[in-house]
C-alpha cells in the first residue's frame, strides 16, 4: 500500500503508467468491468422461469443494493473527508442508529396509527427531515465546538451508538406488538429482502443529493488538507461543512432505510477505494469507492445466495471482515 | 463506615422491594393468610426469592468483575463488555450447546469460562503487541474486538439456526430465574470474595509491572488470578442471567470518585453500589411498562451508556 498521500499535491497521478494510463484511471476501469460482471451474474444466475417476470423482479433488487451501496460510499468518504481523517465513519459514529431510533421515536410519540394512514413516500420524507435536523445539531456540537481528540470522538460515537440502540429497543418495548411488528425489520440489516417501496422516492433523494455534492466538488481536495488550509485557500469552512453533513445525514437515511444498520461496510470501502487508488483526489477516490461498494453488495449477495446458498450471511461477514480492517487502521495509526 | 452501612441499608431495602414487585399479588396479608394451596408462599420461595438474589449476586459480581479487569489492564475505561470477554463467553457457551449438548450447564459454563480467558488474553496480547498511549484507544479496541468475535458467534448461530437463543441469551433478562436456575451464581460470590482477599495484589498490580516486582509479588500471577476471575464472572452471569453491559464500566468509576482507588477499601462499596444499581434497574423495568417487562439489559443499557458518556466527556474536561 503506498504511503498516505493526503499531502501530496493534486497534480501528475504518481506511480507507473500502463499503455499511457495512469493508475487511478486504470483501477477505475477495472473496477468497472468487475462491476459489469457481479451485476450481470446478480441478473442471469440461477435463473428458472420468464424473463418477463425475472428482470423487473431481480432489476428493483438491484436498483436497491446499488442506491445502498453508493449512498455507503458517498456518505463514507465524504465524512471522512470533513472529519479529516480515515477511521471515522458516519456509522461508526452512529448515525445509522440515530435514525432507527427516531425511526422508533416517530412510532413510540405519535402511534403506529398515525403512520398507517400516511403514504411511506411522504413519512420516509418526514423522518429524513427530522434526521438531518437532528444529525446536524449533534454533529456539529461534536465537530465545530471545542477541539477533541480523534479516539475520543470515535469512543463517543460508539457509545452514542449503543445508547441510541438501547434507547430505541427501550421504546419498542412499551410499544404495543403490533407497532413493534412494524419497525422490527428496520433493526437488523439484511440485504436478501430489501425494502422496495421506497425505491421510487430514494432514487429521486440519491440523485438530488449527488447533484448537490457534486456542484461542490471543487472544495473536497481543498478540504481533505485539513481547516487551517481549507479557509487558507478561501473555502466558506463551515457552510461547506454543514451542507455535507446534512447530505451524509440524508446519505444514511437512505441506506438505513432500504436495508438496516451496517457498521463497518463504509468504512471497509472507503480504506479499499484509497490504498486502491493511491491518491486521495477526490474525482477517483469517490467513483473508486461507490464501485467498490456495489461490486461488494451485488457480487456478495450472488456469491452467497447462488453459490453457498446463505441469504441473510452477507451483513455478518461485512461486519467481521470491516472489523477487522477498523482494528488494523487504529493500531497501525497508533504505532505511528 | 457509616455510609457504607447507609448504601447496604438501602439496597436491602431494594431487595425487599423486588420481592414484592409483580404481576402475582403478594402482599404480607397474603403471604400470611393459610390459604389452602399457599400459593403466594410458594411464589416467594420458587421465583421472588431466587430472583432478587440472582441480581444481588450478578450486580456485584460482575462490578467486582469490572474493578479487577481496569486495576490489571490500568485502564479506567474498560469492563468485560468493552475488552471482548463476555462476547468471547457467548462464543464459548455456543460452542458448547452445539458440540456437546448433553452436558450439564455447569460444563458449559466452563467452556464459556475458558473462552472468555482466551478472549480476554487476545485482548492483553493485543495490548501489549501495540502499545497504546492514548487511554480511549484501549476500550475502543476492545469494542471492536467484541464485534469481530460477536461477528463469528452470530455466524455460527446463524448457520445451525440458533439465532433466537444467542439473541436471547445475550439479553440480560432476570424474568426467567426461578429456584434451580440461578445457583450457579454462587460462584459469582466466590470469585467476588476471592478478589476481597487478593484486594491488596490487585491495587500493587495496578501502579505496573515495575512497581510490583520491586515488592516482591509475582505480577504474571496476580494478572492470572485477575483473568481467571473475570472470565468466570463474565461466563457465570451471561449462561444464568445473560449479559448486562455497562455495569463494570459505571460502578467501579463511581466508587472510585467517592472513595478513591484502594482496592480494599472500594471492593465492599462496589459489590454494594453493584447489587443495588441493579435491583433498582430491574424493579424499573418491572414497574414501567407493568404487567410486561423490560429486560434488564435494555435498562442498563440506556443508563450505562448515558453515564460513559458523562464519564468520558468529563474526563476530558478535568485532564
Amino acid at each position: 500500500m503506498p504511503p498516505e498521500s493526503a499531502l501530496a499535491l493534486p497534480g501528475a497521478p504518481e506511480g507507473r503508467r500502463l499503455a499511457g494510463l495512469s493508475r487511478p484511471v486504470l483501477v477505475l476501469i477495472l473496477l468497472a468491468l468487475v462491476t459489469a460482471v457481479s451485476i450481470a451474474c446478480f441478473m442471469t444466475l440461477g435463473a428458472k422461469g420468464s424473463w418477463s417476470f425475472i428482470i423487473p423482479f431481480r432489476g428493483r433488487k438491484l436498483l436497491a443494493l446499488c442506491l445502498v451501496a453508493y449512498s455507503v460510499a458517498i456518505s463514507t468518504v465524504l465524512f471522512q473527508t470533513v472529519t479529516n481523517n480515515r477511521i471515522l465513519t458516519p456509522s461508526i459514529m452512529g448515525f445509522d442508529a440515530l435514525y432507527v431510533l427516531l425511526k422508533t421515536g416517530i412510532v413510540f410519540f405519535l402511534g403506529a396509527g398515525a403512520l398507517t394512514g400516511i403514504d411511506p413516500q411522504l413519512q420516509f420524507g418526514i423522518e429524513i427531515v427530522v434526521m438531518v435536523v437532528f444529525s446536524g445539531l449533534l454533529f456539529r456540537w461534536l465537530f465545530l465546538g471545542e477541539e477533541r481528540s480523534l479516539t475520543l470522538l470515535v469512543l463517543v460515537g460508539i457509545v452514542f451508538g449503543i445508547l441510541f440502540r438501547s434507547l430505541s429497543q427501550f421504546m419498542q418495548r412499551m410499544l404495543d406488538p403490533n407497532a413493534f411488528n412494524v419497525l422490527q425489520d428496520s433493526f437488523f440489516a439484511s440485504f436478501a429482502t430489501v425494502d422496495t417501496t421506497l425505491l421510487a422516492v430514494a432514487s429521486v433523494i440519491v440523485a438530488a443529493v449527488s447533484v448537490v455534492a457534486f456542484r461542490l466538488g471543487h472544495a473536497y481536495d481543498v478540504l481533505s488538507l485539513g481547516r487551517p488550509h481549507a479557509i487558507n485557500l478561501g473555502v466558506d469552512y463551515k457552510r461547506v461543512v454543514v451542507i455535507i453533513l446534512m447530505l451524509v445525514s440524508v446519505l444514511v437515511a437512505v441506506s438505513t432505510a432500504l436495508v438496516g444498520p451496517i457498521t463497518f461496510f463504509g468504512l471497509l470501502v472507503a480504506s479499499l477505494a484509497h490504498s486502491l487508488v493511491g491518491t486521495s483526489r477526490h474525482r477517483y477516490v469517490l467513483p473508486a469507492a461507490a464501485l467498490l461498494a456495489i461490486i461488494c453488495l451485488v457480487g456478495g449477495q450472488t456469491l452467497l445466495e447462488r453459490v453457498f446458498s446463505f441469504d441473510t450471511a452477507l451483513s455478518i461477514i461485512i461486519e467481521f471482515v470491516g472489523g477487522i480492517v477498523f482494528i488494523i487502521l487504529v493500531l497501525r495509526r497508533a504505532a505511528r | 463506615m457509616r455510609l457504607l452501612l447507609l448504601a447496604i441499608v438501602a439496597t436491602a431495602i431494594l431487595a425487599v422491594v423486588s420481592l414484592f414487585v409483580g404481576v402475582s399479588d403478594l402482599s404480607l396479608g397474603a403471604l400470611l393468610s393459610t390459604s389452602p394451596e399457599a400459593r403466594p408462599m410458594q411464589i416467594l420461595l420458587i421465583s421472588r426469592i431466587p430472583r432478587t438474589l440472582a441480581i444481588i449476586l450478578s450486580g456485584s459480581a460482575m462490578a467486582i468483575a469490572g474493578l479487577v479487569m481496569q486495576m490489571i489492564v490500568r485502564n479506567r475505561f474498560v469492563e468485560p463488555s468493552t475488552a471482548g470477554t463476555t462476547e468471547s463467553a457467548s462464543l464459548g457457551f455456543l460452542v458448547a450447546t452445539l458440540l456437546v449438548p448433553g452436558w450439564p450447564l455447569m460444563g458449559k459454563m466452563l467452556i464459556a469460562a475458558a473462552f472468555a480467558l482466551a478472549g480476554t488474553a487476545l485482548f492483553l496480547r493485543i495490548l501489549r503487541a501495540v502499545p497504546l498511549r492514548d487511554v480511549m484507544l484501549v476500550p475502543l479496541v476492545g469494542i471492536m474486538l467484541g464485534g469481530i468475535i460477536g461477528a463469528v458467534t452470530s455466524f455460527f448461530a446463524y448457520r445451525f439456526e440458533l439465532l433466537p437463543s444467542l439473541l436471547a441469551w445475550n439479553m440480560g433478562d432476570f424474568s426467567g430465574i426461578l429456584r434451580g436456575r440461578y445457583e450457579l451464581l454462587w460462584i459469582g460470590l466466590g470469585c467476588g470474595a476471592l478478589a476481597y482477599l487478593a484486594a491488596d495484589r490487585f491495587t500493587v498490580a495496578g501502579m505496573g509491572k515495575d512497581f510490583t516486582t520491586n515488592l516482591g509479588l509475582n505480577y504474571q500471577q496476580v494478572m492470572v488470578l485477575g483473568l481467571i476471575i473475570v472470565s468466570l464472572v463474565s461466563a457465570v452471569v451471561l449462561v444464568t442471567a445473560g449479559s448486562i453491559p455497562f455495569l463494570g464500566l459505571i460502578i467501579p468509576n463511581l466508587v472510585s470518585l467517592m472513595v478513591g482507588d484502594n482496592m480494599r477499601r472500594t471492593v465492599p462499596w462496589v459489590a454494594v453500589m453493584g447489587a443495588g444499581f441493579v435491583l433498582a434497574c430491574d424493579i424499573l423495568g418491572r414497574v414501567v411498562r407493568y404487567p410486561y417487562e423490560i429486560p434488564i439489559s435494555v435498562v442498563v443499557g440506556v443508563i450505562g451508556s448515558a453515564v460513559f458518556l458523562y464519564l468520558l466527556l468529563r474526563s476530558r474536561r478535568a485532564a
